[in-house]
């Protein structure tokens, strides 16, 4: 990967707040940061993106307490990490940076969740993406099979067209972790619409009975908490090819959380919503009145998943009379269920006649 | 009538005290297999301990227990005490109540005459074999060896054999018996019995050779004896009323008057006359004719004269640093965090005997955080196996609020919870135990109480340990920020910015806001190094007292470099510091040379002259240096490290949450 701008204006933004801490102490004062909260009770909705955004509360990363000047100190051999990363040309996973605190003493990350959230906290900081920092997830993104059309960029250069439908095995096209445009182009969509799947048992399932094809639908694998890469490229799709795009998923509370990411924008990213978040995705299902009407096979709620609910209940992104309804249908019946509970009714059930309701009463289908 | 009156004679005939003792084993401790082979040990273990001291020889125990078949084992236990001489042997291991301390008033193991005979008796009872002893006393050339039986209907001995032997020790005795019994390994057993005699006698060397298994060796933590106890006559404060008409019958005082001055403590001629007075009976009237009456109106008498309290240099209790060595030397391979120092209490009396309590706690390390704490119990320097629940001490114990000091206790009584071991002992001339068998000390109200205070006293040690801990600990964290990480962040800061690094001293006394004092005391080449370093964490230069409990005539001079301004009663040393500058860190250090390691292992340090508020790690001295240890108020300074600005929120404390929403 070459340096760009985005590269470059990266290095100034970092050299810009290690300046900061240094002046702090030079004037004799303790090293403070001032970063958004990243919490529930601090994201707003923007009427503008129709995407939940950070509000205005910040929290103080202060050297005063042990945590706070280990985060500091962090910051500091990040930034240099970053740095010393863009003049080499270089570019490391979120796993290797984890890898190479090692060597950084009191620096060191004691879990990989602490390294990712401080390369998060950056961007939140100098609005910067970790791809300007030359960091990248190592998580493989998801699965698409349906006849979209992709262009892109091999590792040799080279330009590739591949189509979703034709060009792939029945595991589907599998998605680079950069997704933007120097990577990848649409160059023609067939379909309706897009279905994103939670789980690879029902992704398969939908594969298997050619949904793509009957249904004249994108099925894209989340694999669990979809990615930025997924959600990028779902944003993507739905602008660019005016795709609508719906979501499938279990019938539990943090399922739930899957649509609301995608859909909403994720609080861990919210500074980043406008850009990963589709706000016109809806939900299909598993919903609670699901369990009821289908009289699916259930299990009950474990005492986190009341929690899980519970906390949705405050959560502003669900503070919609239809989430407030399943919520709350769901805390009352006291049960969840899987989306490959359907198979209850036989294999062809979901694609014969679940979804064809489900997208028809949703208004996806005709 | 008469003939029914002369029926009855037939029947009363005199019960012999070993057809009694026969018939009620267990309280004299032979109730299980697994007690009666520990009691069997115990007698006679507590018999050899007490020889040597009578004979201010340092003890060398041997103790075997052989597995003869299934439940039958031979024990013996030698010393190399003075020895018995041959025409008492038999009496004194095969007749019930016969010894020589049931008359005398000392602080000894043995209060009754009862002990050995009764394992001789219960092992003749279990096993039909007699008891084998051998014993030497430094005059004779050769031992004198024989066999043993205990005619338990006459109470007298039977020999079965004798004969004289060579024997390569110059004095002492060698009992064997063989008993009926289970022997076990773990709580109540003997290698614990053992190890507990080895605690609170650490002049002792004991050798243990079980029936399986190694050897084990309890070396001696001292060559020092326990100072020899006076014999005392008894105090006529506790005296009943069959004691004294008994003592009265057998005196060979003529006259009432010599009689209470020459039997009793603490009775002069002029306080014998008022006593006499008081109670109308004649100075001069004879002892032996003394009626049930007169005894009684003379203890009325003894009630109202003012009697001086009884002596108490009869007792021995074992003291601060032995208490502490034998804590230390029986832990072995656990390393706890600390040893409260020891209590010894002033003595007391109760019914005419003084008593004295002792108390040790060790707390911390390695010592098990889930269980109740530890007990040790001990009696006159005999560790107390059985019948916990039923002593005074560990009712005591369970009376303390334990809370209070830093352990776990549900309710605030109860034995309480945690890495803790607590040692009590009580020293008398006659402890008052609740049964023949000696596992427990009477709930006698005065004991209760001296103990109760003892413990509390200890505690208070602890808890002044813990709240320094604690205090320290939270310092530590802040230590780490500005001693480690602020250096850090800003040479790195400075690297990536291309600045010179920035002088941290503004930000690390913004931080903290206190003088820091960290001591610490380490033991190498026979030497203490202390070392008192002082941090300066404030904007400000401080100057303070320090002052120190130091045996200052152990101090080097040579490595002292700094003289203290006052040294008060050899050990209250005080240093003048005029000026420690702002980041300044200034260490005093001295090393102490020809002090046991174990007799200075925690530093006290104290600061005056500064403001309490501003220093952390040591307490504070409250006006007067004369003030004891545990007098010194126990509330520090309160902590100023004040937590963020008005309303600021912790990022990092919030994103805690985040983590885990999705
Ligand atoms: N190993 C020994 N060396 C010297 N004298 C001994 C030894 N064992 C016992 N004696 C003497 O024998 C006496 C009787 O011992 P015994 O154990 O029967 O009673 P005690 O120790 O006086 O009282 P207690 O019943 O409380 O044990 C002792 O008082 C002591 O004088
Ligand atoms: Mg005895």
């Amino acid at each position: 990967m070459k340096n760009n701008e985005r590269n470059l204006r990266a290095v100034d933004r970092l050299t810009d707040l290690a300046g900061e801490v240094y002046d702090q102490i030079d004037s004799g004062k303790i090293p403070k940061m001032m970063i958004p909260l990243r919490t529930k009770g601090n994201i707003r909705f923007d009427p503008k993106s129709n995407v939940w955004k950070y509000g205005k509360a910040m929290g103080a990363r202060t050297a005063k307490k042990l945590t706070g000047a280990q985060m500091l100190l962090r910051t500091m051999y990040m930034l240099e990490f970053i740095e010393d990363m863009i003049k080499d040309s270089k570019s490391s996973t979120l796993r290797e940076m984890y890898y190479i605190s090692e060597g950084w003493a009191k620096a060191k990350f004691s879990t990989q969740d602490e390294s990712n959230m401080l390369a998060e906290d950056l961007e939140i900081i100098t609005t910067c993406m970790r791809e300007d920092f030359k960091l990248r997830p190592e998580e493989d993104g998801a699965r698409v099979i349906g006849n979209v059309t992709i262009q892109e960029m091999d590792r040799k250069g080279k330009k590739k067209k591949i189509n979703c439908r034709d060009d792939v095995g029945d595991s589907g096209y599998g998605m680079p972790y950069n997704v933007e445009k120097e990577k990848i182009q649409f160059v023609d969509c067939d379909a309706d619409f897009l279905i994103a799947i939670e789980t690879g048992g029902m992704f398969d399932r939908l594969v298997e009975n050619k949904f793509d094809e009957d249904a004249h639908a994108i099925i894209v694998h989340l694999k669990g908490q979809p990615a930025r890469s997924t959600r990028r490229f779902i944003k993507r799709l739905n602008e660019e090819m005016k795709l609508p795009v719906c979501t499938f998923t279990d019938g539990d509370p943090w399922s739930f959380r899957i649509h609301a990411s995608l859909a909403y924008g994720a609080i861990k990213t919210a500074h980043l919503s406008e850009f990963l978040a589709t706000p016109t995705a809806e939900f299909i299902g598993i919903t609670a009145s699901d369990i009821l009407n289908y009289e699916l096979p259930t299990d009950k709620l474990s005492d986190k998943d009341i929690q899980a609910l519970n906390a949705e209940k405050t959560d502003p992104r669900f503070n919609d009379e239809f989430w407030k309804h399943e919520i709350d249908l769901m805390l009352e019946i006291n049960k969840k269920a899987e989306q490959q509970a359907l198979a209850k009714y036989g294999l062809d059930y979901v694609t014969d006649k679940y979804l064809p309701e489900k997208l028809t009463e949703m208004g996806i289908i005709k | 009538m008469s003939s029914i009156a002369h029926e009855l004679a037939k029947k009363q005939k005199e019960i012999s005290v070993s057809e009694f003792f026969e018939k009620n084993k267990q309280i004299l401790g032979f109730d299980s297999l697994t007690r009666a082979l520990i009691t069997s040990v115990k007698e006679a273990v507590d018999n050899s301990l007490d020889a040597c001291e009578d004979a201010s020889v340092l003890p060398e125990l041997i103790i075997k227990v052989e597995k003869v078949e299934n439940n039958e084992y031979r024990v013996t236990v030698e010393d190399n005490g003075p020895g018995i001489v041959k025409k008492q042997v038999p009496n004194v291991f095969a007749r019930l109540l016969y010894g020589s301390r049931f008359h005398t008033r000392s602080q000894r193991r043995g209060q009754q005459g009862i002990g050995v005979s009764a394992v001789v008796m219960y092992g003749q009872l279990t096993t039909g074999k007699a008891a084998t002893v051998r014993s030497k006393i430094s005059d004779e050339d050769v031992a004198y060896e024989c066999d043993l039986i205990l005619d338990t209907k006459k109470n007298r001995p039977d020999i079965i054999k004798e004969d004289f032997v060579i024997w390569d020790r110059v004095h002492g005795t060698s009992f064997q018996i063989h008993v009926k019994g289970k022997y076990i390994t773990g709580k109540q057993s003997i290698f614990e019995y053992l190890k507990g005699v080895a605690i609170v006698n650490p002049h002792a060397k004991i050798t243990f050779v079980p029936p399986e298994g190694n050897t084990v060796v309890f070396e001696r933590a001292t060559e020092q004896m326990p100072p020899p106890t006076k014999e005392i006559k008894p105090h006529p404060e506790g005296v009943e009323l069959g004691e004294l008409l008994s003592m009265a019958k057998y005196t060979e005082s003529l006259k009432m008057t010599s009689f209470l001055n020459n039997e009793f403590s603490r009775i002069s001629y002029r306080v014998a006359r008022e006593i006499c007075e008081l109670a109308g009976v004649a100075p001069d009237a004879r002892p032996d004719k003394l009626s049930l009456e007169e005894a009684g109106a003379i203890l009325e008498a003894i009630k109202k004269v003012k009697i001086m309290a009884p002596e108490t240099d009869c007792l021995s209790p074992i003291g601060e640093t032995l208490i502490r060595k034998g804590l230390k030397n029986v832990l072995g391979g656990l390393t706890p965090e600390f040893y409260a120092p020891p209590v010894t209490r002033e003595p007391k009396v109760f019914g005419g005997n003084p008593f004295v309590v002792e108390v040790g706690i060790v707390y911390g390390g390695e010592l098990n955080r889930e269980e109740p704490i530890q007990i040790l119990r001990f009696a006159n320097r005999v560790p107390l196996m059985y019948q916990q629940g039923a002593c005074a001490i560990t009712q005591a114990i369970q009376t303390v609020d334990w809370r209070r000091y830093g352990l776990e206790q549900r309710g605030g009584q109860g034995i309480p919870y945690g890495p803790a071991i607590v040692l009590v002992h009580v020293a008398s001339t006659k402890i008052p135990y609740t049964s023949e068998s000696k596992e427990a000390v009477a709930n006698i109200p005065e004991i209760k109480e001296e103990i109760e205070l003892a413990l509390k006293h200890c505690a208070r040690r602890l808890k002044t340990h813990l709240n320094k801990a604690a205090k320290k600990g939270k310092a530590k964290v802040k230590f780490e920020i500005v001693q480690d990480i602020i250096p850090m962040i800003a040479e790195k800061s400075a690297k990536i910015v291309g600045k010179p690094v920035p002088d941290i001293a503004g930000t690390i006394t913004k931080i903290m806001n206190v003088v820091w004092i960290d001591d610490s005391v380490t033991f190498e080449k026979k030497k203490h190094h202390v070392s008192v370093k002082i941090y300066n964490y404030t904007p400000k230069s401080q100057a303070l007292h320090l002052h120190m409990l130091v045996p200052y005539d152990k101090v080097d001079q040579k490595s002292l470099e700094v003289k203290p301004i006052e040294v008060r009663e050899g050990n209250k040393v005080t240093w003048d510091l005029k000026r420690i500058s702002s980041t300044e860190v200034y260490e005093l250090a001295f090393d102490l040379v020809g002090v046991p390691q174990e007799q200075y292992d925690d530093n006290e340090v104290y600061v005056s002259h500064i403001d309490p508020a501003s220093v952390i790690g040591v307490e504070v001295l409250p006006g007067d240096w004369d003030l004891e240890h545990l007098k010194i108020t126990e509330e520090g300074p309160e902590e100023t490290m004040d937590e963020g600005e008005e309303g600021e929120v912790d990022y990092d404390e919030v994103a805690e949450v985040v983590k885990n929403e999705e």
